[in-house]
């Protein structure tokens, strides 16, 4: 896992090293200023030698401007480093999504992404910066603190390795009661997430129902789970600092015993055992070499707490997309016509039971294609397979004559354009949003697309027209004009197989018969399958394909399946009675 | 049609009502949040008392652990050498009190530990949820114009930067600050000349802090707007990932993620550079000092300046020199302890001010008073009952006289000369005035933008009309209180939102002491029951992401029956039907003649089909009624209905 992580640090490996190296500059000189400090009060103050005062003065102040110029580097370099660091993780995480499978994604939740993407890399940043900056003080400290302490008297100085494995036990437990927390507590706040998330996009619904009360008892929940787990987890940590007092202090008073023992009895003579600047000094390394081994455990602390947020970021690294492009795969798409041979189809989390069987259809390129089902017979899963959004579990669908596996993903996708049930338009102008189609599109094209799509006599109704920003998720412009952006927008895309998955439901019969008109006008060529649920949307096409519980219950003209089809009959009659009557 | 170019629903307050944002790094240092994020802790008073005790107990403990070696060296090794004595009880005795001492100061870090784990943690839960309790009380118009990663980022990375603040920034300021008070005190003891020139270095070297930490804090402030900023992105970009892919449009996201999190970065990066420079900086600050002290200390009393000490008048001597030189380096350290602190402070007060703005936000108005009651009819008359009565009634207290009517909730909606633009010079809907008695069907026909969803947004108040009335049972609809008038009216929208949980939890929504049998006779009656029993659990199937396993059709399903559970005597429809498969729409629609019984019920439907049956049909065009009638009528009169009907015309 480390190793992974580390491994995105990338362009900032520089600094991530020249951070400790400073750090030992910053450690050098803070060793080295105590002494001059000592110096400067024993030679110059207490001769009362003016002199001694400018010298070891000014002896101090060059240390200090180097010991402010290597803290400072650090610092800034530990900054770039670690900010760096978090800048690549990040991107990182989020192209690694961008290459998920629609099953990838159906597999994490927005909100678990999103924590994933900003909490989770804030606590691994915040942890890497301290491991920089500690990772080479505390144990250079550490060290200088213990060869000083064994020069001044080995045996006293002893007592620290008695304090050390209390110490080292103490933090292991802490450690290992509060992982498994903070595991927790991280999967708490994507619930969390979700719940704010959901109550955002669903507020008219809440608003609606006067659900406000119950959303936020909702809501109060988890806030009540998080703060206890992290009420449970700061008391363990609270153990943190008694556990480090307990041995300082243990440590001071046992040498303070000892030493003065030792003092006693060689008569304050350094040769025989100890003097009393001895013992004040060793009492200093003492506590130093404690009070590194704290920011050891500190650096722990943080490096736990992290852990969590690591594991989970490797989670999403880690996943491999189930639908990857084959290696040099085909780039040219030879003509519009799709075949389904012997599909069988399931979403894995959902296998009960299939949710296409033994699909088998032919579609000659250019014709047009209806396809009509009751509500959950399979319609949508069907095209999806189209453009290897998911892959069959069964039997083959090609395109042009190939199976679809046999493309490069980009250029399949590029050729198939698809309008989805769930329409979504994204915060951007409207010209913006057109332009996911073909990125290159000018002006005319775009307004072109518009027309054919119905969208421009409303569009030109805005005061901004085509530079009118749409808000997110397109939640300011209703449901028939934003289905005419969206086919407008797969127009843009000139595709060779143009896929609507009920994408007129909004639209009025007669604003329908006019874009299906366009599609003849404008891209004859272009397979053309359309999902709706109103006949008149799908009678004049080529062939109809009927839909019943994911198999095909039948597909002809309109005219033969008027006279053989009880489905289709049915539907037709359903939604022709009314006319009947007043015509 | 019109000559009059209007922007449909559409044009919502652009950017009005965004909160207020920061932007870029000259935003300054939010004071008031300091002031306001200490009032969560008020409560906690008593606690913090002992807290505060804690404090002092270490603090104490901390010094005496400085000056115990000097303590034993001077009173015990010193004479037991000098008198060559073998007896260390007094030693023995130091050591047991020091030892007790420490005892006691072990036990107030932990007790300070313990207290504040459980402090802070609750007033990050009461911000967190004062901040979503307050959320739910604004108006649709904040949801309109905030990103809703946006919104998010304020529950994670703007709550977790308080964390640190509160836990431990806080008890460890306060401890550097008495620290800092003993200390100052014992150098006016050793010479108030010299401490009068550490008052002027410190003073120096805060403002050389506040430059360097309010540098950081912009950044801070700005790396937070950034955060919030790229969270919206995500969310929004991730919540669409799947049109990104149909559209091959992950290059394009990547570049603008690239961009965001570039300027993130760069703000991380300069907040983090100026936070980690304050303590070098102020370390080395406090060096020069040292020396500083030490020229101006051993020139003085190399004259022989007379010494001013608390203690009075004497010479400054050379020991007196360097035991400030000491005690200057104590009074240093906890400056600089406080100093580093700062980074932590500048991001919860960038975190905490974006809380309070979310906080401060106005909540939707309601000056709504007459309240919906439980109602039985006591000797012809209405009054108000305490048990569920299934009849309803709404308590309407006049002012005026002090008395109280109650009048019986029917259903009536009448709508008189009614105008409402989004924003102010945008007028969307002009003069509208219908009516619907109780039990009748009134539907909504009409282009794009005519302004159909908008009617049915002013029904239930997400916004208020501008000018012109509208009554429901007589009573003017501004007088009855929001939720009242809500939980009156069943509303199922054209977008399906569900919620995480079961599809029972879904339906239950509607009516939340529903019961099971209750809920399933819903489902039944919009025609869901038989596509949720062959769901892999039935009703007991969690739905997740939105319901994102089912299909557009199978969401509305669900969404009628859990508007049809709520039973309340008005109902919208928007669309409501609009992706379920006409024949699965005639099942739907027997439940729903079953359901529309005796209820006034809103219909909009692009599918004449859906709003044929209709009491009254109301064509509306450019946000003007331009034709009403019911269907025979309207086809009588061959106007835009029939054009419309017929597919001969689009009203456009």
């Amino acid at each position: 896992m480390i190793k992974k992580l580390a491994a995105r640090v990338r362009q900032y490996k520089k600094q991530a090293i020249a951070t400790p190296l400073f750090m030992v500059g910053e450690v050098a000189m803070e060793a080295l200023i105590p002494l001059i400090m000592a110096w400067l009060v024993d030679r110059g103050i207490e001769q009362g030698q003016m002199s001694s005062i400018f010298l070891y003065g000014g002896a101090l102040l060059v240390t200090a401007m180097l010991s402010l110029f290597s803290g400072t580097a650090a610092g800034r370099m530990a900054a770039v480093s670690s900010s760096g660091f978090a800048r690549n993780l990040r991107h990182d995480l989020y192209y690694a999504i961008q290459d998920f499978s629609f099953s990838n994604i159906d597999k994490f939740s927005t909100s678990s992404i999103i924590t994933r993407l900003t909490t989770d890399v804030t606590n691994v940043q915040n942890s890497f910066q301290m491991i920089l900056r500690m990772a080479v003080r505390a144990p250079l400290t550490l060290l200088f603190s213990i060869i000083m302490a064994l020069t001044i008297n080995a045996r006293i100085s002893m007592v620290f390795l008695i304090a050390l494995p209390f110490l080292g036990f103490g933090i292991y437990w802490i450690m290992s009661r509060t992982h498994p927390i903070f595991r927790r507590v991280f999967k708490t706040y994507d619930k969390l997430n979700n719940v704010v998330q959901e109550n955002l996009r669903g507020i008219r619904v809440v608003k609606s129902f006067v659900r406000e009360d119950y959303e936020v008892r909702k809501f109060n929940g988890i806030s009540d789970t998080i703060y206890k787990d992290f009420v449970h987890a700061e008391k363990n940590i609270a153990f943190m600092g008694p556990l480090m007092m307990t041995c300082i202090y243990t440590c001071t008073l046992i040498i303070g015993w000892l030493g003065a023992k030792a003092i006693i009895a060689s008569g304050n003579n350094p040769d025989l055992g100890m003097t009393t600047g001895q013992l004040m000094s060793l009492i200093t390394y003492v506590i130093q070499i404690l009070s590194s081994l704290m920011m050891v455990s500190m650096v722990f602390l943080m490096i736990t707490m992290s852990r969590a947020s690591a594991q989970r970021i490797v989670e999403i690294l880690d996943e491999t997309s189930d639908i990857t492009s084959p290696e040099n795969g085909v780039k040219e798409i030879p003509d519009g016509s799709v075949d389904f041979d012997h599909v069988h189809f399931s979403y894995a989390s959902r296998s009960e039971r299939d949710t296409l069987s033994d699909i088998d259809l032919h579609i000659p390129s250019g014709s047009v294609i209806g396809i009509l089902g009751g509500t959950g017979s399979g319609k949508s899963s069907l095209v999806q397979l189209i453009p290897r959004l998911y892959d069959v579990s069964s039997g083959s669908v090609r395109v042009g004559g190939r199976d679809v596996r046999e493309y490069d993903l980009t250029a399949l996708r590029e050729a198939v354009a698809m309008g989805l049930q769930k329409n979504e338009l994204f915060s951007g102008t409207i010209k913006e949003n057109l332009r996911w189609g073909n990125e290159n599109a000018t002006d005319e094209e775009i307004m072109e697309a518009c027309r054919l799509a119905q969208a421009d006599s409303f569009i030109q109704d805005f005061a901004d027209r085509y530079d009118y920003r749409i808000e997110q998720g397109g939640s300011n412009v209703s449901g028939g004009p934003k289905q005419r952006l969206c086919i407008a927008r797969a127009l843009l895309k000139k595709p060779k197989i143009l896929i609507l998955d009920d994408s007129t439901s909004a639209v009025d019969t007669r604003t329908d018969a006019l874009i299906r008109a366009g599609f003849r006008s404008y891209i004859p060529d272009t397979t053309k399958i359309i999902i709706a649920q109103r006949v008149s949307s799908v009678m004049d096409a080529d062939q109809i394909i009927v839909l019943d519980n994911g198999a095909v219950a039948d597909a002809g003209s309109h005219e033969e399946l008027l006279a053989r089809c009880a489905i289709y009959r049915d539907v037709y009659e359903s939604q022709t009675k009314g006319e009947d009557s007043h015509e | 049609m019109s000559e009059k170019k209007q922007a449909p629903k559409a044009v919502v307050a652009g950017g009005g009502f965004r909160g207020p944002r920061a932007m870029g790094p000259r935003q300054p240092v939010d004071k008031k949040a300091l002031k306001r994020l200490l009032a969560y802790l008020k409560p906690f008073w008593p606690r913090l008392i002992i807290v505060l005790l804690c404090i002092v107990v270490n603090a104490f403990a901390t010094a005496s652990a400085a000056t115990f070696l000097g303590a034993v060296i001077d009173d015990h090794i010193v004479p037991l050498l000098a008198s060559g004595s073998q007896d260390f009880s007094g030693l023995v005795a130091a050591i047991l009190r020091m030892a007790a001492l420490f005892a006691l100061a072990i036990v107030a870090v932990f007790t300070q530990g313990r207290i504040m784990a459980v402090v802070s943690q609750r007033v990050l839960r009461s911000v967190r949820d004062e901040m979503f309790a307050h959320m739910q009380t604004l108006p649709i118009r904040y949801f309109d114009t905030n990103t809703y990663g946006d919104v998010m980022s304020h529950y994670t990375n703007d709550t977790d930067t308080l964390r640190q603040m509160v836990s431990q920034v806080l008890p460890q300021s306060l401890s550097s600050l008495i620290t800092l008070v003993v200390v100052f005190i014992s150098m006016l003891g050793c010479s108030v000349w010299l401490t009068l020139l550490v008052i002027l270095s410190t003073l120096f070297m805060i403002r050389v802090t506040a430059k360097i930490g309010g540098g950081s804090a912009r950044y801070f402030i700005s790396q937070q707007t950034s955060l919030a900023n790229l969270n919206g992105f995500v969310e929004e970009m991730i919540n669409g990932q799947k049109v990104v892919k149909v559209f091959n449009h992950e290059p394009q996201a990547k570049e603008d993620f690239d961009r965001k999190n570039d300027e993130l970065c760069d703000n991380a990066t300069e907040a983090n550079k100026l936070g980690n420079i304050l303590g070098p900086v102020n370390n080395n600050l406090g060096h020069l000092q040292y020396v500083l002290l030490a020229i101006v200390g051993g020139a003085l009393a190399i004259a022989g300046t007379p010494n001013l000490s608390l203690s009075g008048m004497g010479t400054l001597t050379l020991g007196n020199i360097a035991a400030f030189l000491t005690l200057s380096r104590n009074f240093m350290q906890p400056i600089s302890q406080m100093t580093q602190q700062i980074n932590f402070i500048a991001m919860a007060l960038a975190g905490a001010s974006r809380i309070f703005s979310l906080m401060d936000e106005p909540s939707e108005q309601d000056n709504g008073y007459v309240r919906l009651v439980n109602a039985k009819t006591v000797n012809g008359e209405l009054t108000e009952s305490e048990e569920r009565t299934g009849l309803w009634a709404w308590k309407h207290p006049h002012s005026a006289d002090g008395s109280i009517t109650y009048t019986r909730l029917q259903g009536d909606v009448v709508m008189e000369h009614v105008d409402f633009g989004y924003v102010p010079d945008k007028t969307v809907l002009h003069d509208i005035s219908l009516y619907a008695r109780p039990g009748q069907k009134v539907a909504f026909v009409g282009a794009t933008g005519a302004g159909k969803t908008t009617i049915t947004n002013l029904i239930n108040r997400f916004y208020d009309i501008a000018d012109g009335k509208i009554r429901y049972d007589g009573i003017n609809i501004n007088k009855i209180h929001k939720p009242d008038l809500r939980r009156s009216l069943g509303v199922v929208l054209q977008d399906v939102n569900l919620f995480t949980g079961t599809v029972m939890d879904n339906i239950r929504y509607g009516k939340l002491d529903a019961t099971d049998e209750e809920c399933i006779a819903a489902a039944k009656l919009a025609n869901a029951h038989d596509f949720i029993t062959r769901l892999p659990d039935g009703y007991q199937t969690v739905l997740k992401g939105d319901g994102s396993g089912l299909s557009q059709g199978q969401r509305q399903l669900i969404s009628i029956a859990r508007a049809a559970v709520a039973d309340p005597p008005v109902m919208i429809l928007d669309e409501a039907t609009s992706s379920i498969d006409t024949r699965t729409e005639a099942l739907v629609q027997q439940g729903m003649d079953k359901l529309m019984q005796g209820r006034t019920v809103f219909v909009i439907a692009h599918r004449l089909s859906t709003v044929q049956n209709s009491d009254v049909i109301m064509v509306l065009d450019h946000g003007h009624i331009i034709e009403r009638g019911s269907h025979d009528q309207l086809i009588a009169e061959k106007g835009q209905y029939y054009q419309l009907y017929t597919g001969a015309f689009e009203l456009e």
